[in-house]
């Protein structure tokens, strides 16, 4: 096992490459023509923002651009990290309880497709929680996949929370159910359950996963925190997945993971400023602290490849 | 948003037909498309950018024939294009004369390495082989319990070794060598491209076992990073092909472009579903369609451009709009129709034909049962059929083995399909209004590649409604018309 060293959101961000600005140093700075503005367009569609947010982003920025009269790139690439930061205003607090439900166990309920990395960020949300001294109970709901409840005991042994499983091919639904439960009696801060990894077009699928989550919120546990798990590398497919998620859970919130690598993760841009879903958590590694709180400067800085210290 | 970009292309190059030639300038608007269509797809911006060149190249200049609409004709530049880049054939696996054949699979995190790899392994029993697998995945908790798991569902041993993942892998071809597996399947770590120390480690891998095939494992799902991951990986291993996982979702899988352009290797098997079976060869002509979202339209409009012979076709639409198409025009084309091939294939192929259509019962046997009635006519019938009284229609039953129910039958529709091409010819756009709803409707299960002739998300085979519009010159051609629409309703229903 290798030591990961404690990430920062910068630092997790900081693979090489060429920043905006530098690619559009070769243009005519003074006034951009359509070759910046291809240059624009090609660095969100590049960072998988996607075909209609993108067109959408840039048709905005043309009339900021119009109506402010920027001739300079750089104050382009400026008034587009503007632009794009405001349009990440969700609200993204964590919920340590569910609204109006105080007293009940708290249930943080983590769904996703298959290979994003529900499971690590289980851990890792173990991990901070267990630090700040709360009492942690994990939920072994993926009853599918071979071993993923002994990946998420390894889990549960390095932060020192109660794993509750099922046996292979149970219904995760009573698995949740035996956690909630253990986690009440022993007077538990938040039970973490992870799901097995689904495909949003499988539909018996996600109808099992709403049942999983209407358990969950039942007594005496109620669900604080709906987290869809989003892997950076995803494409244009992740909106369909947030979409179809959000329709069988009640999705309050995405988490990012997988951007220590060159992936930039634009779609989660498109599913916050499309879908109102905010982006609360962000993996940056597989060791248990490389998990921040999502932060849209930062975010959309890394995206742009814009240097946070040009920025006046 | 157009569905696919068979309808995108419809509509911007509507403006050809007649033309001849197409000019830059038409082709450049139906580039445009092509690009916003591949980028929707996920495929990369950069690959995308060669590619509209290359099309660009064959398109400009390229005659405008009668059997395709310029739409479909560019359409199909770009299939093939996207089948020269998937690879032409599938990649078939040789196995090595000196067992064990080695296979080293590589990839992200989760992008589905061990399922694959336990795919793989019984998939290589399927090919009567007696693989053993190598759990060299010792980074992720519990990988190597996975695999063992997998592995005794389908009853294949699994060797690891805690500690190093290289002498692992190292101990694992010791023991296929001892325990005479012909295949050695070696699951590693998901590590990220640019994580050096990782990278270093699986090339160390990689000497150890020397792969006979490196296979790069790519979600289906990924978008525009694909090509760093693929170019790194390449650059470390020589990536010999690509598994495409996740492709029973029902994401495009640009990806698959993207990263097969990179590497100049094809995409070898894909995995399409959680069970351990669902795992194929890869068919790099359904993935094209998948990433344009259009069904099988290729392969049909392949078909019709084989078999379709242009003046026989040209002269009887010209007969058509002069109110003279005869019966003997009628079974020329149902004789064109048999040409391309099984009906009930075709008709599966067309994503704009509704479930009723595609279900109901088509054979040839309806196409040789029309042919012989009309052959059993004289010909003045043929010309006239208006003149077939009761005892004309009792001869012709008799002389073709049919009754005088389905001679009527076919009179009928022969009359109607008459009536109705000779309104189409005058008013052009309405047609079938219902069949856009149709190909929008994805079909339980959509998105299966293996069933990708089936439930592409749309499209259709010619572009209806926009034949005549834009066009207010020019003769009319058989392209114009409809025919799979229309013929299919006819053999005796």
């Amino acid at each position: 096992m290798r030591v990961p060293t404690p990430a920062t959101f910068s630092s997790g961000l900081a693979s090489s490459r060429r920043t905006l600005r530098e690619r559009l140093a070769s243009i005519n700075r003074r006034r951009p023509d359509e070759t910046a503005w291809e240059t624009l367009e090609e660095a969100l569609l590049g960072a998988d923002v996607g075909v209609e947010t993108t067109m959408a982003t840039l048709e905005r920025l043309r009339s900021t651009a119009a109506d402010q009269d920027i001739v300079d790139a750089d104050e382009l690439v400026q008034a587009l990290a503007d632009q794009m930061r405001a349009a990440l205003d969700a609200d993204r607090t964590l919920h340590a309880t569910a609204p109006d439900r105080e007293g009940a166990t708290p249930v943080w309920l983590f769904v996703g497709v298959n290979g994003v990395g529900k499971t690590t960020t289980i851990g890792k949300v173990g991990a901070r929680l267990s630090a700040d001294g709360q009492l942690v109970v994990m939920a072994a709901a993926d009853t599918f996949r071979a071993a993923a409840a002994s990946q998420l005991q390894t889990w549960a042994d390095r932060c020192g929370a109660a794993l509750i499983s099922g046996s292979s091919g149970a219904d995760p639904s009573s698995v949740v159910h035996d956690a909630v439960s253990a986690a009440a009696a022993r007077g538990a801060d938040v039970v973490l359950a992870d799901t097995a990894g689904r495909l949003q077009n499988r539909k018996n699928l996600m109808d099992e996963l709403a049942k999983v989550r209407r358990v969950a919120d039942r007594e005496p546990g109620a669900v604080a925190e709906t987290l869809l798990v989003i892997d950076a590398t995803t494409g244009q497919n992740g909106l369909s997945q947030a979409r179809a998620f959000a329709e069988a859970t009640d999705v309050t919130g995405v988490v990012l993971t997988k951007l220590d690598g060159s992936a930039k993760g634009g779609i989660v841009f498109a599913i916050e400023a499309e879908l109102g879903l905010p982006v609360k958590l962000v993996g940056l590694g597989e060791g248990p602290d490389d998990l921040v709180d999502f932060d849209a400067e930062s975010y959309v800085n890394a995206l742009l490849g814009v240097d946070a210290d040009e920025q006046g | 948003m157009f569905d696919t970009l068979t309808e995108r292309l419809s509509g911007t190059l509507r403006g050809l037909r007649g033309r001849g030639r197409m000019r830059p300038a038409d082709v450049e608007e139906a580039l445009a498309e092509i690009r916003l269509a591949l980028l929707e797809a996920d495929v990369n911006v950069a690959v995308v950018r060669r590619f509209v060149e290359r099309v660009r190249e064959r398109s400009v200049g390229g005659e405008v024939t009668a059997s395709l609409t310029p739409g479909q004709q560019v359409t199909k530049i770009v299939n093939d294009e996207l089948i020269d880049i998937l690879g032409t054939s599938p990649l078939n696996v040789q196995f090595a004369s000196k067992p064990p054949t080695v296979v080293l699979l590589a990839g992200l995190q989760g992008s589905g390495k061990t399922t694959a790899a336990a795919k793989l392994a019984q998939w290589c029993k399927s090919q009567g082989r007696n693989p053993l697998l190598v759990g060299a995945d010792l980074q992720r908790p519990a990988a190597v319990e996975q695999l063992r798991t997998l592995a005794r569902s389908i009853d294949v041993e699994v060797w690891s070794e805690p500690g190093d993942p290289v002498a692992c892998a190292a101990g694992g071809l010791a023991r296929a060598r001892h325990a005479g597996r012909d295949v050695l399947i070696v699951d590693t770590a998901g590590r990220l491209a640019v994580d050096a120390e990782l990278m270093t480690e699986v090339a160390r891998i990689s000497d150890v076992v020397e792969p006979h095939y490196t296979f790069l494992v790519v979600d289906s799902m990924v978008g525009q990073d694909a090509v760093a991951t693929a170019e790194a990986f390449h650059a470390t291993l020589e990536v010999d092909g690509i598994i495409l996982t996740k492709l029973d979702g029902d994401a495009r899988g640009g990806a698959a472009l993207s990263v097969a352009e990179v590497v100049g290797r094809p995409v070898a098997f894909a995995s399409v579903g959680e069970k351990i079976d669902d795992f194929e060869q890869f068919h790099p002509d359904r993935m094209a369609s998948r990433i344009l979202g259009m069904g099988d339209v290729m392969t049909l409009i392949e078909k019709a451009e084989r078999v379709y012979e242009q003046e026989e076709a040209e002269a009887a639409a010209q007969r058509l709009v002069e109110g003279t198409f005869t019966l003997d025009d009628f079974v020329d084309q149902l004789r064109q129709l048999r040409k391309m091939g099984n009906l009930q294939s075709i008709v599966s192929m067309m994503p704009g034909v509704s479930d009723q259509v595609r279900n109901a019962e088509i054979d040839d046997d309806r196409i040789t049962t029309a042919e012989a009635i009309v052959l059993s006519m004289t010909p003045a019938e043929r010309v006239s059929p208006e003149i077939i009284d009761a005892s004309r229609r009792a001869r012709i039953a008799a002389g073709s083995g049919t009754s005088s129910a389905q001679v009527s039958n076919l009179l009928k529709q022969f009359t109607q399909m008459r009536k109705m091409m000779g309104g189409m010819m005058g008013l052009g756009s309405k047609r079938r209004p219902a069949s856009r709803k149709a190909a929008r409707k994805r079909p339980k299960g959509a998105g299966r590649a293996a069933g990708g002739s089936r439930t592409g998300g749309g499209g259709r085979a010619t572009p209806k409604g926009t034949s005549r519009t834009g066009k207010p010159a020019g003769k009319p051609s058989v392209a114009d018309i409809d025919w799979d629409a229309l013929d299919l309703k006819l053999p005796g229903r």
